[in-house]
């Protein structure tokens, strides 16, 4: 009898594809189950961000920042704005440097839910999702009455943020922190980050040591979760994060080793707790006073030079650098998103050998992508 | 909520007793109605005339397809409504009281659907593939009892055959996987063919440990020697079918793909799996054999654990079963074991749905792991225990029917 004859099969997994989190293709490589090979398509959803924020004004280039990664557009508002402001030299009021601190906080809040319920349903738990979006839809409540959007705020502007917080909306965001810690999250730990069938699928699984985080650049969470307390909030506060009390999680290995996909998750989690701590904080300390700089929203006119700023997004490190010839449009923009950067580990991880279809998904999930600012 | 199992129930017990005086042969037999129902349901008459056999086939056959499609409609509603409220959703609404007749509208829709056929799919094969998943599933229910006296086929080796047919299910998904041509949905069929044969294996020591206590592979007597007090269930018989009723409920759930193990139709990693290219009717073929087998499933773990018809209270068991009882007795009694029989079935379908919005979904190799490392070791030990058991405990107890409880009584 001859022997049975087995080939390698090409799969494509996307561009439409429920587990890569937006319009992302990869090629893998398989033999059966098993992952052999993977090979990235990225591209699909770019718009070209850069070109267009030449060719409009400082201020008009915010609502083009939401679009990036579109669910966390609170921070990559701050980014640019922060950016800016240092290029003119100025620094935003007092109270609106507390309302940024508070939304951009919430919003990270938001993203980690979004990211622990897509994971859930990557791994095959979908309650997870429904509880996460649950919660969420109080984050965006709250967005909505501050400033009208439930997702592409164009809340924080250069010079300050677009609307004054009110005492209404502050005690929402109060009651949220109490509804949310500890007793949600303690909910969320019950149902899936010690569930048994949860941590079988996802400990051991994508390790990223921590050189090799390091090496590909990654930030964030992902970062983090490989064991490196790198957080700019801490490392190089921006805003006024040098004012509030909180801690940096890491991954530990505690149920596989360091840098595997429960750690990264798990990072998230515990993000959340420590982004309640930094809100109530800016609760307590909230001033009075102006919240934005209104001349500036008519004519930004920053002179001749550059400015790099970076800020830590809900997925890591978001800079902007831009370069100025004295007029009203930015000479040259660069972006630096963190998910263009998280993704590049992907291919490296499903290389090892012992990665299978169902680990691509728990991998892709784990990194936490959105496309949007992959592609921009 | 309660009601619709009842409800549904008594449709089907009114579709039997609305074709019984069709089938009255010219023969009326002492006992009157009871010995009708026997013939008509047993459908393997010794007496009487051919056509009242094939009749009598014929309706069994309509009854339990009428079953089978209300409890899919039923089914459908209560998955969506049991998830949502785990979710903090309300599920359906608008159509009927509480969504109840959303199952309907889908199911019209699903019905007048185009009915596409990949340019390069096997059109024979990709034609046939639900028929054979369909049909495969429906025969299994031959000799599924509904209640006493309600069973298609009585055959004597009823559980042996319910396991033996569920293959024929494997092939119909591998057909559709294959001729699907398309490469998730052969990821699909390989999982489903490795996930379906392996969990076969303990689901087959299961009903063999359950035959060897009871002395029978007959759904019916094994059923039979259930009554009593609920402690005479064969899942309180001994430690051994104890553990093997909860071995042969979670490999129900790998053997109809249900989460935890939903692997051959993993929504997020799959897609749809094997039948990502079905659509219309043939789609819902599919969907209906996969509700249907959650029912057959739940259906056999009440047979085989859970003290079948019985309610596990005499007094209320007892109703009708007296040689001289009256038809109206029997008749109660018969709709009160039916109830009960389906009920539970019910019940246990609906932990399927609530295990499966709960937990998260295996990993192809952590799933044959669980089988064959775990599963199928402890199902053997479990066999051999209950064997030895019902040797030497066995003895202790007095009478025939016993239990690790017996001393209750």
């Amino acid at each position: 009898m001859r022997d049975i004859r087995t080939e390698e099969m090409l799969l494509n997994m996307g561009p439409q594809h429920p587990s890569t989190h937006g319009v992302f293709r990869v090629v893998i490589r398989t033999d059966g189950e098993m992952v052999l090979e993977t090979e990235s398509h990225i591209g699909y959803l770019h718009r070209c961000f850069e070109k267009v924020a030449e060719n409009v004004s400082y201020v008009q280039v915010v609502p083009y920042t939401d679009r990036m990664d579109y669910v966390c557009s609170m921070i990559n508002n701050l980014g640019w704005a922060e950016a800016v402001e240092k290029l003119l030299g100025i620094e935003a009021p007092e109270r609106a440097q507390y309302i940024r601190v508070m939304v951009a906080e919430l919003n990270r809040i938001a993203s980690h839910l979004l990211a622990f319920g897509t994971y859930g349903m990557d791994i095959g738990a979908v309650t997870p999702f429904l509880y996460a979006f649950r919660d969420r839809e109080k984050i965006l409540k709250i967005f909505e009455k501050l400033c009208g959007q439930r997702l592409n705020y164009t809340y924080v502007r250069v010079g300050g943020v677009s609307f004054d917080i009110t005492d209404e909306i502050l005690k929402d965001i109060e009651d949220f922190c109490n509804y949310f810690e500890p007793d949600i999250i303690d909910e969320y730990n019950r149902l899936l980050s010690y569930n048994g069938i949860f941590i079988s699928r996802t400990a051991n699984v994508g390790v990223i040591p921590r050189q090799m985080a390091i090496g590909y650049g990654l930030t964030g969470p992902n970062l983090r979760g490989s064991g490196v307390r790198r957080d700019l909030r801490k490392d190089e506060p921006y805003c006024i994060y040098d004012r509030f009390q909180f801690e940096i999680p890491a991954g530990s290995g505690e149920q596989g080793q360091t840098g595997d996909c429960w750690d990264r998750y798990m990072v998230r989690i515990r993000e959340m707790t420590q982004s309640i701590m930094i809100v109530r904080q800016a609760l307590k300390g909230i001033p009075s006073g102006l919240h934005l700089d209104k001349k500036l929203q008519l004519k930004v006119k920053p002179p001749k030079g550059e400015a790099y700023h970076k800020v830590e997004g809900a997925r890591g490190e978001l800079g902007f650098h831009i370069v100025s010839d004295g007029s009203e449009k930015p000479y040259r923009v660069k972006t630096r998103g963190p998910s263009f950067c998280n993704i590049s580990v992907l291919d490296e991880l499903t290389r090892t050998g012992k990665c299978m279809v169902a680990d691509m998904v728990a991998i892709i999930g784990s990194l936490d992508i959105v496309m949007g600012e992959v592609d921009r | 909520m309660a009601s619709i199992p009842l409800f549904l129930s008594a449709a089907f017990h009114s579709c039997w007793l609305a074709q019984a005086p069709a089938l009255e042969t010219s023969k009326s037999s002492p006992n009157g109605l009871e010995a009708l129902l026997q013939r008509l349901v047993h459908s393997y008459p010794a007496e009487g005339t051919w056509w009242g056999a094939i009749a009598a086939m014929l309706i069994a056959c309509l009854a339990v397809f009428a079953f089978l499609n209300l409890f899919a409609l039923f089914a459908v509603w209560l998955e969506r409504k049991v998830s949502a409220h785990m979710q903090c959703r309300l599920g359906p609404m608008e159509v009927g009281p509480h969504g109840v007749l959303q199952t309907i509208a889908d199911g019209i829709k699903l019905t007048v659907k185009e009915d596409i056929i990949p340019r390069v799919a096997d059109k024979v094969l990709f034609i046939v593939a639900p028929i054979i998943v369909f049909t495969g599933t429906f025969i299994r229910f031959a000799p599924l009892p509904f209640g006493d006296y309600l069973v298609a086929s009585d055959l004597n080796l009823g559980l042996f055959y319910i396991a033996a047919v569920g293959s024929v299910e494997v092939l119909g998904v591998i057909m559709a996987g294959w001729s699907s041509n398309n490469k998730w949905s052969l990821f699909g069929t390989i999982r489903t063919a490795t996930q379906m044969v392996s969990y076969e294996i303990p689901i087959g020591i299961a009903f063999v440990t359950v035959a060897v206590s009871a002395g029978t592979l007959s759904t019916m007597q094994i059923v039979e020697q259930q009554s009593g007090w609920f402690w005479h269930w064969f899942v309180f018989r001994n430690p051994f079918l104890m553990v093997l009723s909860i071995i042969y409920l979670i490999a129900s759930l790998a053997e109809c793909k249900r989460s935890p193990f939903d692997l051959p139709e993993a929504e997020s990693e799959l897609v749809s799996g094997f039948h990502t290219e079905y659509t219309g009717i043939r789609f819902a073929l599919f969907f209906l054999s996969e509700y249907a087998a959650m029912y057959l499933v739940s259906g056999v773990a009440v047979v085989a654990f859970f003290g079948g018809w019985y309610l596990g209270i005499p007094v209320i068991d007892r109703i009708g079963a007296a040689p001289d009882s009256s038809a109206l007795a029997f008749v109660i009694g018969l709709l009160i074991k039916a109830h009960v029989l389906i009920g539970k079935a019910v019940g246990l379908v609906f932990v399927q749905m609530w295990v499966r919005w709960t937990l998260p979904r295996v990993r192809l190799d952590q799933m044959m792991s669980l089988c064959l490392k775990v599963l199928l070791p402890i199902s053997l030990a479990c066999l051999v225990g209950s064997a030895l058991w019902d040797l030497f405990m066995g003895s202790l107890a007095s009478g025939k029917e016993y239990s690790m409880f017996f001393w209750l009584e």
